[in-house]
């Protein structure tokens, strides 16, 4: 049964939500206004005739105060609506959709990487600090955070993808076509996303663990004889949970952004790429919806990682 | 040992164990002596890259490394050591540039979030957990798209990024620091509370920022040539890591050495940058080592 304090830390936290995804989208909406010039002209592109500027001034309400944009921007969004492509003509909603499962899978497999390298590392290099794979985990930890993602990619697809030709070197394969080409297409660009989700993995994981390993419970159940493996099987690890699944939810989000530059490196048809593409066209009502878009899943992702931490940490019983 | 730890309290020796601490850890001196370095290459970049890193020389394009130019020539025939050399400058700039505007903004609005408290620092939580949520590149890469590209757009948006992260630090620190019997006394004194921040509050609450300040470095570098590696940050025909990046992936099957060299430029910075960082912590860490 969740008990009343867990009750009162959840209510307390969904509240926080709303005035969170009011400022997540009202930031998004302000991306248009940010610009010196007028955004009519700002969208209008390359040589615009002064009737093109008034059209699309009309279209979007630019006149109207800035309060009420937002709102009818707001509204249409709760209704699905991100507006139109001023380049392709295309509902920007759908768009998003459509590059959102390839977006999904490349972060969802650099996550399973990350986590399946970086909590063995982590761990190992706790329960023997100081040792071979302790070492291991710290070099791994700093090259992890200071590589530049992308140029890791590039080189995976020079090695892999054209001298050797075990992966292919750039696109995707849609999951719903194939799944083990999609996993295979995946492959590069996970890997090259998931090296900053490695290093923090391991690092915080080790950094949690040692502190559980070190603590005065601990010598307690030392001292009354318990074997060591089970102290780090059955406690220690239990404690790390919570530590990991914090961790995860701060990975992921930071993954998501990272897209932008990983699916351009790949040509892979998502999000980021999109997101890119349409920056350097400037197509700024899809940039809109996508920086929208990601942001809602950070906001969600956040609080699905709140809520876990409220039903799992034994000390918020306290 | 007993009388070395006797001496380390009095705050006069303080700075010369330290400095002795500094020289004993091989990481630091590498990592402070690269930077120093590779802030002087930049600086130096118009005086002492050995060919003009914009001169383009088309009968002599994607050379191997040869005496004559170490690292070869990229599509356009530059030489490529030139043109890393001449970029070292903006890449660090950048990212001293990104964290500064991080910290100098989210300094302060974590000392008034936590100072005021109440109703203050909800508004001011919400507004940073709301920052927090925006994607990272993503979103600084809108921004430089509707401000225009180029370095320092970028890096504002960089640096805004990192404002929450600055606040809610400092807001931690704060929270702390305002119950301590000093600040207690300070007020019973009549002190004003902007006194109280700044001269006690403050200097107490600001080691953890000045910390993440040194970690944060390597996360701007690397958001400073990802923007360059997408045509966003510094412009053609001026270099940049990532910019080179880009350039030799367009023709990765022809040259592909091309591509190592920035990449490790990058690489090394980044991890020097972390290696200022972890020293700046451990100097500043009171339960540090202070042999």
């Amino acid at each position: 049964m969740i008990s009343r304090e867990r009750r009162r830390m959840i209510g307390n936290r969904l509240l926080q939500v709303i005035p969170v995804l009011l400022l997540v989208t009202f930031f998004s909406f302000l991306l248009l206004h940010l610009s010196p010039v007028d955004p009519a002209v700002l969208l209008a592109g390359e040589n615009p005739t002064t009737q093109q500027i008034e059209e699309i001034r009309r279209y979007y309400h630019f006149d109207d105060p800035v309060i009420v944009q937002y709102g009818r921007w707001l509204w249409n969004v709760l209704h699905g609506d991100l507006s139109k492509s001023l380049i392709s003509r295309e509902p920007v909603a759908e768009t998003i959709a459509a590059k959102f499962p390839a977006t999904l899978l490349i972060v969802l497999y650099a996550m399973v990487i990350a986590i399946s390298v970086g909590a063995p590392l982590g761990i190992g290099a706790a329960a023997k600090p100081g040792s071979w794979i302790d070492q291991l985990a710290t070099a791994v930890a700093s090259f992890g955070v200071a590589v530049p993602y992308f140029w890791v990619g590039m080189v995976l697809v020079l090695l892999f993808g054209l001298k050797l030709g075990w992966f292919p070197a750039t696109g995707l394969v849609p999951f719903s076509e194939s799944p083990w080409e999609a996993i295979q297409s995946a492959t590069l660009p996970a890997i090259a996303l998931s090296m900053s989700g490695i290093a923090e993995i391991t690092r915080q994981l080790r950094a949690s663990l040692l502190e559980v390993l070190g603590s005065h419970f601990v010598r307690t159940l030392r001292a009354k004889g318990l074997p060591w493996r089970s102290i780090l099987w059955r406690h220690g690890l239990k404690n790390v949970g919570i530590t990991l699944v914090t961790v995860i939810g701060l990975v992921f989000n930071r993954k998501i952004g990272a897209t932008v530059v990983i699916e351009t490196v790949f040509a892979i048809p998502g999000m980021g790429y999109a997101a890119s593409y349409a920056t350097i066209n400037k197509d700024f009502v899809v940039v809109q919806g996508i920086i929208l878009v990601f942001a809602l899943i950070v906001v969600t992702v956040n609080l699905i990682t709140d809520l876990a931490y409220a039903l799992l940490d034994p000390r918020v019983e306290a | 040992m007993a009388t070395l730890s006797l001496d380390t309290v009095k705050p006069k020796k303080v700075t010369p164990t330290k400095l002795r601490y500094f020289l004993h850890s091989p990481k630091a001196v590498a990592s402070v002596g690269y930077l120093i370095i590779l802030a002087l290459v930049g600086t130096l970049a118009p005086w002492i890259t050995p060919y003009n890193p914009n001169d383009i020389a088309l009968s002599n394009i994607m050379a191997a490394p040869s005496a004559a130019h170490w690292l070869g020539t990229d599509d356009l025939g530059r030489d490529v050591l030139s043109r890393l050399m001449a970029a070292a400058g903006a890449s660090m700039f950048a990212s001293f540039l990104a964290v500064s505007i991080g910290m100098s903004l989210g300094v302060p609005i974590g000392v008034i979030a936590g100072y005021a408290g109440g109703r203050t620092d909800a508004v001011i939580s919400r507004v940073l957990d709301a920052l927090l949520s925006m994607p990272a590149i993503v979103f600084a890469v809108g921004v430089v798209g509707v401000l225009g590209a180029g370095l320092v757009n970028g890096m504002f948006a960089v640096g805004i990024l990192m404002l929450p992260g600055f606040a809610r630090l400092v807001r931690a620190n704060t929270l702390v620091v305002k119950q301590e019997l000093y600040v207690d006394a300070i007020r019973a004194f009549g002190a004003t509370p902007l006194r109280i921040v700044t001269r006690h509050v403050l200097p107490n609450a600001i080691q953890s920022a000045i910390v993440n300040a040194g970690l944060l470095l390597a996360v701007a570098l690397l958001a400073e040539s990802s923007l360059s590696y997408l045509g966003l940050g510094v412009q053609p025909p001026n270099s940049s890591w990532g910019g080179m990046l880009a350039r030799a992936y367009n023709y990765m099957e022809v040259a592909p050495e091309q591509m190592y060299a920035p990449g490790f430029a990058i690489l090394v910075t980044a991890l020097a940058f972390n290696g200022l960082g972890e020293t700046v912590r451990l100097a500043l860490d009171p339960r540090g080592p202070k042999r």
